[in-house]
């Protein structure tokens, strides 16, 4: 269940709009935030307060590579795997990641529950190649000796944040 | 030559993103004598100046904005495009994170030619740090009233690449799947919930506070004929100093990625480069004296784009690079139409099986004919971007692909259809 805050949150970003679907992107960053992904339950509140039927928010969410129907771990870890990060050994540090983290093959989050790897397109950093986001935190060039106190160093974050500043939320409410 | 910056001049004085370090070197004066002409006046002011849009298409902005309808009691938009997804594309990002009022004074003069009195910033949703900025900034512009009636909003996008396209950001932007929408009606006449909108690039956007403030002439006087002003060049791959350089439109080529990019890394010999982010032809070794501009790429059958340089060199295997990019536009391909959708999937099926040694000789004519056809075809540029850097591997690089096909003791002999047909 979405809180009361988050709620607001999206209330308010609705007025931005002069049309208040507009603010649905936004709305479902929101909700992700606070929940952790979008399962269906969450996706008919939020086609409730946009008064849309919810297989047009679900068109949405899959259509959108930022939104999870279903849960992640704690950390997100965007590996870049386009042109200019693979040139610069991208495939190398995304076989290191996922050994380090244990996932097997197929796998995208760890056991524990404490990562999700994404390997990702460009993520406009491409200067810094071979490049991740943690969270919201842009790190490269990654050397392979790196890798090891990035996972540490993710693990004191918060966890994986909301894109849409100045918004207020219960966070990890029903995680 | 030296790097020539304009849109990049104050990226590293120290808190530029904040109002008051902005405001120092004139900022938001532009703003105010933009306000004391007429919008008219204005959009001339651009259309002398033949700023041509940064986004990669390179349609002239002036013209652009002219084709908004002068009605007063129609609402009319702006949109500023910062979805930055095009592989190898990393110059908005630097905008927004250093100097973010310079892009919001410039679509606070776009808004004021064309009569919108709201405006709309679709930023990427992977660029956490920039949304907060331009935000923080937009909210102080608005404290201290440089904005006067205009309304800034800045929209978090969710992760696609199709949504850079300019109809597919408005569908969007209404909340809705990111898919491209028939033009005509283009968006100056039809665009957001059915009103004139004009969509510009970050970079564009910023171009038009330079020319309001310095005059077409000074403009004029950067670059080359029909390609005038400085453009943000972003080199990435194998060179030595990978990064954003500001340069009149018009230089080499060499110069860019031997003198402002620190030429390739140690040992390595130059192999090819993508000029313009992934969506062109790629060029070689004999190219690398063309000037950078929109007008001498097409020359050469490859695009200015979004200046973009992908550099290869010789370790790159450009069947393993064909086949990710066919990958990239494969996963990107918002569906809508079948000769992108099944056209990009059955490209990245034929380039697995040759890259696994079960490719044929007739694999290779496959792909020339069905990259053709889907850029022939398709609803909207992205499969027109998806073929070029895959045919122009082929085409300039065979016998790459040719050594993996040579790995199948079957090679030569045609494939054997597997499906059968019931009539
Ligand atoms: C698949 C695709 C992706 C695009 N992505 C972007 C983008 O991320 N940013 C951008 O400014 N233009 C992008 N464009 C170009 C826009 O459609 C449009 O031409 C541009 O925003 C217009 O701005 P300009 O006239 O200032 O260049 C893309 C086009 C296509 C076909
Ligand atoms: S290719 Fe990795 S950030 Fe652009």
């Amino acid at each position: 269940m979405l809180s009361e805050k988050a709620k607001n949150s999206i209330l308010k970003l609705q007025d931005k709009y002069p049309v208040k679907r507009s603010a649905l992107l936004p709305a479902l960053h929101v909700a992700q935030a606070e929940i952790g992904y979008l399962p269906q339950k969450v996706q008919q509140e939020v086609a409730d307060l946009f008064d849309l039927n919810v297989t047009e928010v679900h068109s949405v969410v899959t259509f959108y590579d930022m939104f999870f129907e279903e849960p992640t771990g704690k950390h997100l870890l965007h590996v870049c795997k386009n042109i200019s990060c693979m040139l610069r050994g991208s495939d190398e540090v995304i076989a290191k990641f996922r050994a380090k983290l244990g996932l097997k093959p197929g796998e995208k989050t760890t056991g524990d529950k404490q990562f999700t790897l994404v390997a990702s397109e460009c993520l406009a950093a491409c200067d810094r190649a071979p490049m991740m986001i943690a969270n919201d935190k842009v790190i490269g060039p990654i050397e392979e000796k790196d890798i090891d106190s990035i996972i540490e160093e993710t693990k004191k974050m918060d966890g994986h944040p909301c894109p849409v500043p100045n918004i207020d939320i219960e966070r990890g409410a029903s995680h | 030559m030296p790097e020539l910056r304009v849109l990049l001049k104050n990226i590293d004085v120290p808190n530029q993103k904040d109002l008051a370090v902005y405001e120092q070197d004139q900022g938001y004066a532009t703003l105010r004598k933009a306000r004391e002409q007429t919008p008219d006046e204005v959009i001339e002011i651009v259309k002398t100046a033949g700023l041509r849009g940064r986004g990669g298409a390179g349609f002239p902005t002036g013209i652009k904005w002219s084709f908004v309808p002068k009605d007063p009691n129609l609402e009319k938009y702006l949109v500023c495009n910062c979805d930055e997804s095009e592989p190898g594309t990393f110059k908005d990002r630097v905008i927004i994170e250093k100097d973010p009022h310079q892009l919001i004074e410039g679509i606070a003069i776009a808004s004021y030619a064309i009569g919108a009195k709201k405006a709309f910033i679709y930023s990427r949703g992977e660029f956490y740090e920039g949304i907060h900025i331009l935000q923080a900034a937009v909210d102080e512009a608005k404290a201290k009233s440089h904005l006067g009636d205009l309304d800034i909003v800045v929209h978090t996008g969710a992760g696609a690449y199709i949504a850079g396209e300019e109809t597919a950001q408005l569908d969007s932007l209404e909340g809705r799947k990111a898919q491209p929408r028939s033009k005509p009606p283009f968006p100056a006449i039809a665009g957001l919930y059915g009103k004139p909108t004009v969509v510009n690039n970050v970079e564009t956007l910023c171009n038009a506070v330079h020319i309001v403030k310095n005059g077409a002439e000074w403009f004029q006087s950067i670059g080359k004929e029909r390609n005038n002003g400085t453009k943000i060049f972003q080199i990435s791959g194998h060179v030595k100093k990978p990064g954003v350089v500001e340069l009149p439109l018009g230089t080499t080529l060499r110069e860019v990625i031997f003198e402002h990019a620190g030429g390739m890394l140690d040992g390595r010999t130059f192999k090819a480069v993508f000029p313009g982010g992934s969506s062109c032809s790629l060029l070689t070794e004999k190219d690398l004296d063309v000037e950078m501009d929109f007008d001498s790429l097409a020359k050469l059958k490859t695009m200015l784009g979004t200046a973009s340089l992908i550099v290869m060199d010789d370790s790159a295997d450009m069947v393993k690079v064909a086949h990710r990019l066919m990958e990239f536009y494969q996963n990107e391909s918002c569906g809508k139409c079948t000769p992108c959708r099944e056209g990009t999937r059955w490209m990245v099926q034929v380039l697995e099986r040759i890259l696994s040694g079960e490719g044929t000789q007739s694999d290779l004519d496959l792909i020339l004919n069905v990259c053709d056809d889907m850029a022939a075809n398709s609803f909207c540029p992205l499969a027109v971007g998806a073929a070029p850097p895959v045919i122009s591997s082929v085409v300039n690089f065979r016998e790459e692909f040719e050594a993996y096909v040579q790995k199948n003791p079957n090679a030569d002999k045609p494939r054997e259809m597997k499906v059968k047909a019931y009539i």
